[in-house]
């Protein structure tokens, strides 16, 4: 009993959010047992996830970050707006990274509000436990008022070592995949399709050497919610008509997830640590790295689920929202595991009609769109952006049989799921210039070698892309992979062109590309510095893909 | 000997030099290439006399390891088989392997022969995958007499289960010339054709069952039958799969 309560003193005291402007972070090795088994995890404060940073707009901000580990380390801060040096990836901006027991102090002003995290940038130190929410407080109070918030970090854990993972992929890249199609599947098929056109699609697949049940490159992981197992089941209190907001953090190396609360209904009004025009949705998807807050109203005196399953449905994370501690609710059966389809490479035959599957939408859909007047020609790559059912292959109404295509989440009928072209800034755009150039990001790879390249070119050869201080561009990403990419920028909020008018276009500090689409976004170029831009899959950045964007002062223009 | 020996040592020198410049880090992914590696073995063991009238015991292994990056690594090939203790066929291969296509490496190096006799080749050829998966190595082979040998290998994993998978496979060998001394005939000398069923507690611990069904053809069966040995020969071998 006396144990009891001194642990939830501990538990009470560590969950605390670390408040002030100074804030001291250590980071070292300790064993974890959140699946059951001792892991040896990278942690910060011997936390996992690390301690919630808490601070509040405009405020200046002092980080000491001290390495205890036998490697060099670093802490970048995700989605802030903040000088290059402080952005914490080594080799850029003069950032020298942490070298084994030295400290670093990061200072800067706090020039935003929001949900964010902050994780490791060297090697796949991340993966292995180092990262953590950041909550950034308005200057006033928060536009949406609730009487009560939790921060949701998922993400996922797995007993083996990061770099190993990295070397079996190199080794074999079907390494992970516990969803192959059998034999068994292969007669299934042929059942229902006819054995022809099961013979034409195992054809196709085999010609180009791609799996279609490739859909997450690494499993054999735990989804862990705050740092804990579905069995571990964290807990989050509220009382019956409470407003309570909940910060949805993706911190996951590899894993994106389809979110729902079964019973409840959330309100999205955040993206990335931007506020949105409310969305009212019942499900949705969210990428590596993006932040989602939503409101819910729990109007019953019971606990709730909230079931985040990853694309792969390899497992699920699982919490609960509930009265009384001690309590739960059911845990919603898994949704089938879909299957990519031609379209998700690009390639718009295979017969499902209604797919864009465009080929080079960044040269057609032109220039006009955004600017003071109606945004964003109708491109479909766009609009039918996350999220599942929507705009393509069956309405969900006539869903049947097994789910098709990356970005069918096997939405029920009736159930509404989030897209990005739902997302409208709650804050006008100020800067709705045209863009002065287009740049096309291609992002590209080989599965069988595990090689992930942006226009070609791993890392270590990419030549980065430079702009000028003030400039308005169009970067379009063209996913030329059957994979999702959530390509992130360091430094800037990119506006997604995703259908809403310029003014409302949603500022992003990831862009998820489904696979064979191509979605573009617009950026002002007003944070001088080596801003690092790169898939955040772990191990895709890992394996090459990734660059930098260089924003220049020009002496000559700057006077 | 000495000749193909060198030019070996000289290709593995001179890759030595790209591996050496790409040393693992992970302060600085923008800048330094990554260094990895792999390594596995297939050992299994027979009795002959199951499903022939031969007898003895039959060991066969087949092994490789490689380390390097994603353009050129270094890659070493063993395989050879032993019967009731005695070792009848040995080689190592070595080779430097570039990427040179998204599913294609380019191999060149040298094998050398333990048995039936002391004996350098020349080596070169292709590893990767052909479409529809097929599993690929193509070599040539030219040992210090000058007598020159291809070898075609594919093999394809069909899933059973996500544990359980069946792999049809196959290899062929030919020569361009008799070869008296290993007993070989010009034209294709032997074609062997395999199915493993093999059971994945893990990728990396995969015992198996492998029938394997292995005939001289051409001038190399007529040498076999002149010499009173059999012409074909059907295994199923109880093996073990093991990758690091």
């Amino acid at each position: 009993m006396l144990l009891r309560a001194f642990l939830a003193l501990v538990l009470a005291l560590t969950a605390l959010p670390a408040l002030g402007a100074e804030v001291r972070l250590t980071v070292e090795r300790k064993d974890v047992t959140v699946t059951g088994r001792s892991v040896s995890a990278i942690t910060f404060n011997g936390q996992l996830p690390g301690p919630t940073l808490r601070f509040r707009e405009g405020e200046d901000v002092t980080i000491h970050v001290t390495n205890k580990l036998d490697e060099d380390t670093s802490v970048h801060w995700h989605g802030l707006l903040l000088p290059g040096m402080m952005d914490g990836v080594p080799g850029l901006n003069g950032y020298p990274g942490i070298k084994p027991g030295e400290t670093f102090t990061y200072r800067f002003k706090v020039r935003q509000a929001g949900t964010y995290w902050y994780h490791s940038h060297s090697g796949a130190q991340e993966q292995a436990g180092m990262y953590g929410a950041l909550i950034l407080d308005p200057r006033e109070s928060e536009v949406v008022k609730t009487e009560r918030e939790h921060i949701i970090v998922l993400s996922d854990f797995s007993e083996e070592d990061p770099d190993e993972i990295l070397r079996n992929l190199k080794n074999d890249h079907s390494y992970y995949n516990r969803g192959r199609r059998t034999i068994g599947d292969f007669f299934r098929d042929a059942r229902r399709n006819g054995l022809g056109a099961t013979m034409r699609d195992r054809l196709e697949w085999g010609e180009m050497r791609m799996d279609p049940t490739d859909m997450a490159d690494v499993s054999g992981y735990t989804f862990l919610v705050n740092g804990q197992s579905p069995t571990g089941n964290w807990t989050g209190l509220f009382r019956a008509d409470e407003r309570v907001r909940l910060r949805f953090i993706n911190a996951s190396a590899m894993s994106y997830f389809d979110v729902r609360i079964p019973g409840l209904k959330m309100i999205v009004v955040q993206a990335d640590g931007q506020d949105v025009e409310p969305v009212p949705v019942d499900e949705f998807r969210i990428a590596v790295a993006e932040t989602y807050d939503v409101v819910v109203t729990p109007r019953e005196d019971k606990a709730y689920t909230i079931f985040a399953e990853p694309i792969d449905r390899s497992g699920y994370a699982r919490a609960t929202l509930a009265p009384r501690e001690g309590m739960t609710a059911d845990v919603p059966p898994m949704r089938p595991r879909t299957t990519l389809t031609m379209a998700d490479m690009g390639m718009a035959h295979g017969g499902h009609g209604g797919h864009g599957a465009p080929a080079e939408p960044a040269q057609s859909q032109g220039h006009g769109g955004h600017g003071d007047h109606e945004a964003a020609p109708p491109v479909p790559a766009q609009s039918q952006a996350h999220g599942g059912h929507s705009d393509h292959d069956a309405p969900a109404a006539a869903r049947e049989g097994p789910p098709r295509g990356w970005a069918d989440a096997a939405t029920p009928a009736g159930m509404r799921a989030l897209k990005y072209s739902d997302l409208r800034s709650l804050t006008p755009q100020k800067d709705l210039r045209e863009p002065t150039q287009e740049i096309v990001v291609r992002l590209g790879g080989s599965m069988e070698r595990y090689v992930w390249t942006l226009n070609g070119a791993k890392a270590e050869h990419a030549s980065p892309i430079e702009l000028k201080y003030g400039e308005r561009v169009k970067i379009t990403f063209v996913n030329e992979t059957m994979m999702a990419h959530p390509m992130h920028l360091h430094g800037m909020f990119v506006q997604l062109i995703n259908g809403q008018p310029g003014e409302r276009l949603p500022n992003k500090h990831i862009v998820s590309v489904a696979p064979g689409q191509s979605y573009s976004a617009l950026l002002t170029a007003d944070e001088p510095g080596e801003w690092a831009f790169h898939c955040h899959l772990l191990y895709h950045m890992a394996a090459g893909m990734m660059t930098k964007v260089v924003v220049a002062r020009m002496s000559a223009e700057a006077k | 000997m000495i000749r193909a020996g060198s030019a070996l040592l000289a290709v593995l020198a001179s890759s030595g030099v790209a591996l050496g410049a790409g040393a693992h880090s992970k302060d600085d992914p923008m800048h330094e290439p990554m260094i990895f590696w792999g390594a596995g073995a297939e050992v299994d063991g027979t009795d002959a006399g199951w499903l022939s009238d031969n007898d003895g015991t039959l060991v066969t292994w087949d092994a490789y390891g490689w380390v390097g990056g994603d353009d050129v690594k270094v890659r070493f090939e063993a395989e050879g088989e032993s019967h009731d203790g005695d070792v009848e066929e040995s080689e190592l291969r070595g080779f430097v392997s570039w990427n040179i296509a998204e599913f294609w490496d380019f191999q060149a190096g040298a094998r050398y022969d333990f048995e039936p006799e002391g004996l350098w080749w020349a080596a070169a050829g292709f590893h990767g995958m052909a479409t529809y998966f097929f599993e690929t190595d193509a070599l040539v082979f030219v040992s210090e007499n000058g007598d020159a040998q291809l070898r075609l290998e594919q093999s394809i994993d069909f899933a059973v289960t996500q544990d359980l998978f069946l792999e049809p496979h196959v290899e062929v060998n030919a020569f361009a010339e008799d070869v008296p001394e290993l007993g070989v005939g010009a034209g294709v000398s032997d074609v062997e054709i395999g199915l493993q069923l093999r059971y994945e507690f893990s990728r990396k611990f995969a015992p198996y069952l492998d029938l394997v069904y292995e005939r001289a053809v051409g001038e190399t069966a007529g040498i076999a039958r002149a010499a009173g040995d059999d012409v074909e020969q059907t295994t199923l071998r109880i093996g073990l799969r093991v990758r690091l």
